[in-house]
């Protein structure tokens, strides 16, 4: 019997076949985008993929290689922490202004005291904050992720109010927080090391020189990241917890899952990559703003919904994810190459995020129609 | 009495003033196989619901396996021995057959916490070991449950109570949504129980199905238990008598 008809409808589906794993769809899509940046180019006589500078032909654009990737690494990060949200049943708003709180925050700790040989202008504390070992910025922002998203998740877990409210709420907060940190000021001139976080040579260093890659920190940690939790979503238990969760909750709790417990720690998680992500931004970019982080959220989930998660939850990767920020930073660049206006990125860009749910669904359809 | 794997005194749930169970006496022996049957609203899902922990009993004893027990919660229940096919699917969709067998107990390779090590070979091997001895069928088990019948499901939903029953078997209208092949299928799983001395309740509205499979049946009406009779000594006309109250009327009012 290699097909069964059964249940509503007599839908039909071959049991033997195993699900093709909805990431390689993700994938074709990435290649599909490219290669039609690439056409585009070449209309051009340039080319999306290769230098084509100085009549150097067929060298492969690293460059653009690496902006695509440092483009999308710190909403990338914010989106890995928003993906495990997302499978679990759940949705996180404040991540974007948790970024700009955190930034505000850790900068403070992170300022030098003298800025070419005068005290630093944008002082937030008095000379026991200045100067501070790079780990204590550190260790402040990584605070600052787990209270925001204990709280989360608390509120979640023991209250019962939809996420979408909860983190609504820590949105809100959590950008006046960043606003009435220093009255609106940007906080800047943080010391050489704390600088280094982003904008040194992490790789380079681990590989003795080997892989050096210069100013390109953020990538990494958000490439480290990925992998690490990809494993614990698909070897360990807490993944296998959170996809029963999401999938479904009452049938979780049956099975003896800790459920409450198991949601305050992934909500606490997410906290924490936000805040990895404020302070490699604020380090990138060597000042903190207010506004810092704003519509970050957003991007996360638009790269979580790209990937073919399912808002519903139980659905979807951290694979998925990291390919859908491929997507979206592809798409940037790729305007940017043919020299398409800003605006018309942003009406694409959406137009893209709508496609690819448009094309997952009915793509569902297909499968269960067989 | 050491024969005696369940027994409920004077168990009562009520929901606000509804009384749902009234003054329920039970007793389930060893490797007996014991038919709950009465009209929707009887109190048959109530009364499993008290004694799987499910919701917490108004008044009452439960005694489990030699002793008074008062469980905290399903899973309380669960690892004492008594394993519960709910009316409603306890399985997550997202998940493979081996995910949701181990559901809540999962094998590891080594323990951190929440970020325990999965053993998803070993996991994967007993989920196959136990689809044999219930002869369920499954082609393929490393797919989403989402994308099977409701047939392949609710088997998947037996097995996996089939597989760690230990002391109590609970199952709360494992046919109702089957069709003849796949009831067939459930009931073979039950017989099989019955062979490995497995004591069980069965929830069913299929009298049919009940006396191909049962010791006893017990009947609720009510909320009340209104007969408790070997299915030797009755026929289906009894059974109905008392379901809608044409015997039994006068008994309830002195119990």
């Amino acid at each position: 019997m290699a097909q069964t008809t059964h249940g509503l409808g007599g839908l039909k589906y071959d049991p033997t076949k195993r699900t093709r794993a909805a990431e390689w769809n993700v994938f074709f899509a990435l290649l599909l985008i490219v290669f039609i940046f690439e056409v585009l180019n070449r209309l051009n006589g340039s080319s999306f993929l290769f230098n084509m500078r100085d009549n150097v032909d067929a060298i492969f654009n690293k460059q653009r290689l690496d902006i695509m990737i440092l483009q999308v690494a710190i909403t990338g990060i914010i989106a890995i922490g928003v993906t495990q949200v997302i499978i679990l049943g759940g949705i996180d708003l404040s991540s974007g202004s948790l970024v700009g709180a955190t930034a505000m925050i850790v900068m403070s700790f992170a300022q030098t005291a003298l800025v070419n040989g005068n005290p630093n202008p944008k002082a937030i504390f008095g000379d026991w904050a200045m100067d501070l070992p790079v780990i204590v910025p550190i260790v402040v922002g990584m605070g600052c992720g787990v209270l925001a998203g204990v709280v989360n998740g608390l509120l979640i877990a023991y209250t019962r109010i939809p996420p979408f409210i909860a983190t609504l709420g820590m949105m809100v907060t959590a950008r006046g927080v960043a606003r009435w940190w220093s009255n609106g000021q940007p906080v800047s001139f943080p010391t050489e090391s704390y600088s280094h976080l982003s904008n040194g040579d992490i790789l380079g260093t681990l590989t003795f020189g080997a892989l050096p890659w210069p100013g390109q920190n953020p990538a990494v940690v958000f490439v480290v990241l990925a992998i690490l939790f990809h494993v614990l979503m698909t070897r360990t238990v807490y993944g296998k917890r959170s996809y029963a969760i999401g999938s479904n909750e009452a049938a979780a709790r049956m099975s003896g899952i800790n459920v409450d417990r198991h949601k305050v720690l992934v909500y606490t998680i997410a906290g924490c990559l936000a805040a990895v992500a404020a302070i490699l931004l604020t380090s990138k970019n060597l000042t903190a703003q207010a506004g810092m982080g704003v519509m970050y959220e957003l991007d996360a989930i638009a790269m979580a919904v790209i990937g073919g998660i399912s808002l519903s939850g139980g659905r979807g990767s951290i694979l998925g994810t990291v390919l859908g920020a491929m997507i979206f930073s592809t798409i940037i660049s790729g305007f940017t190459s043919i020299r398409l206006d800003a605006y018309y990125q942003e009406m694409v860009k959406g137009a893209i995020i709508v496609a690819a749910v448009v094309l997952d669904q009915w793509r569902q359809r297909q499968r269960a129609r067989g | 009495m050491s024969d005696i794997v369940l027994e409920t005194r004077g168990l009562t749930k009520r929901y606000g003033g509804v009384h749902a169970l009234e003054d329920a006496d039970f007793i389930l022996r060893a490797g007996e196989h014991v038919a709950v049957v009465g009209d929707n609203g009887a109190g048959k899902s109530t009364f499993v619901r008290q004694v799987t922990a499910v919701e917490q009993k108004t008044s009452g004893q439960i005694f489990f396996d030699g002793r008074e027990v008062e469980f905290a919660d399903p899973l309380a229940a669960r690892e004492a021995g008594i394993e519960t096919v709910f009316q409603t699917l306890a399985l997550a969709d997202d998940l493979d057959v081996p995910s949701n067998l181990f559901l809540g107990r999962e094998l590891f390779k080594w323990r951190f916490g929440p970020f325990s090590w999965l053993d998803r070979k070993a996991m994967r091997d007993r989920t196959l070991e136990a689809l044999k001895t219930t002869a369920v069928k499954i082609p393929n088990v490393d797919n989403p449950i989402r994308n099977m019948s409701g047939g392949q499901r609710q088997c998947v939903s037996i097995a996996r109570t089939a597989a760690f029953a230990s002391k109590l078997v609970i199952m709360d209208e494992p046919t109702a949504a089957l069709g003849v092949q796949e009831t067939a299928q459930v009931e073979n799983i039950i017989r099989g129980l019955k062979e490995r001395g497995i004591p069980m309740i069965l929830i069913s509205h299929n009298l049919r199905q009940v006396f191909d499979l049962v010791d006893r049946i017990v009947v609720f009406r009510r909320g009340r238990i209104v007969a408790s009779l070997n299915r030797d000594e009755t026929d289906g006309n009894d059974i109905v008598s008392y379901i809608t109250g044409v015997k039994g009327g006068a008994d309830v009012a002195d119990a």
